[in-house]
């Protein structure tokens, strides 16, 4: 019966720390981080939305944003965004039954980090132009 | 469980501490706010560049506009039911005490509701001026 056996101290799954670490194991881990991270940082897009309502709140924002913890914590915000959406495309195209294969999933583990990377900063290149030099 | 127990069929010991049945619809859900997010994303993302360095009035004329404000409001609203659906899965994982799982996944209801309506509410006050 299942409640006789449940109180026998029955070995657990193995966790994270009895395997070698691998790309595609911590990928996924950076999806669920990226992920969780991205949940909160949407409160930072809210306070924008808001503060663009009046110029005192927007030159708090902006204050903010300009500062080197803002400008830290937005760097990590577009590389979560990027991340979390580059891997979340990798999960699509696994929903569809490819990209399973040995080779294939550590190249798309390997081209979600790489992707992630080149793009936050590219856009972050892209940014800093669009501000004209103005810090 | 003790006394008359073992009696109990072993379908009727796990009746109610099973599936809800409403996996197939989170994954759905998931999915489908997936797809969304996409796009969303990069649209908001391009206009969050075209704003940068900008007046806050400028800023608040080009957030209010019609297209740029329906696109924004579609990005919080897919945002925020994938937030929600994903942060449950996360506290469905990890906290294991009834109790504590229940306030969690109840607390991540209230934060995503807030968190959306407070973004959404920013969109469309820049869009009426009321």
């Amino acid at each position: 019966m299942a409640e006789t056996k449940a109180r026998v101290a029955r070995p657990l799954s193995p966790h994270l720390q009895i395997y070698r670490p691998m790309l595609t194991m911590m990928m996924s881990i950076a999806h669920r981080i990226t992920g969780f991270g991205l949940y909160f940082g949407t409160l930072i897009l809210a306070w924008w939305f808001i503060s663009a309502v009046g110029p005192n709140g927007y030159a708090r924002f902006e204050w903010f944003a300009g500062s080197w913890i803002g400008r830290l914590i937005l760097f990590g915000y577009t590389w979560a965004l990027i991340h979390h959406m580059l891997g979340g495309i990798r999960h699509l195209i696994w929903d569809t039954g490819r990209g399973l294969g040995p080779t294939e999933r550590e190249w798309l583990a390997a081209a979600n980090l790489i992707g992630s990377i080149t793009i936050t900063v590219i856009l972050w290149i892209i940014g800093l132009l669009a501000m004209g030099g103005s810090p | 469980m003790s006394g008359s127990a073992h009696i109990r069929t072993p379908l009727a010991r796990v009746r109610g501490h099973g599936s809800a049945k409403s996996g197939t619809t989170h994954f759905w859900h998931q999915r489908v706010t997936a797809i969304a997010n996409i796009p969303l994303t990069i649209a908001a993302v391009i206009i969050l560049i075209t704003l940068l360095g900008r007046n806050q009035a400028a800023v608040a004329q080009i957030l209010g506009s019609p297209p740029i404000a329906i696109i924004m409001l579609l990005f919080i609203a897919s945002i925020t039911i994938h937030m929600r659906l994903g942060m449950a899965a996360i506290i469905e994982d990890y906290v294991h005490d009834d109790t504590a799982k229940l306030m969690m996944l109840m607390a991540n209801t209230f934060f995503t509701v807030v968190v959306g309506l407070a973004a959404a509410y920013g969109i469309l006050k820049l869009s009426f001026g009321l």
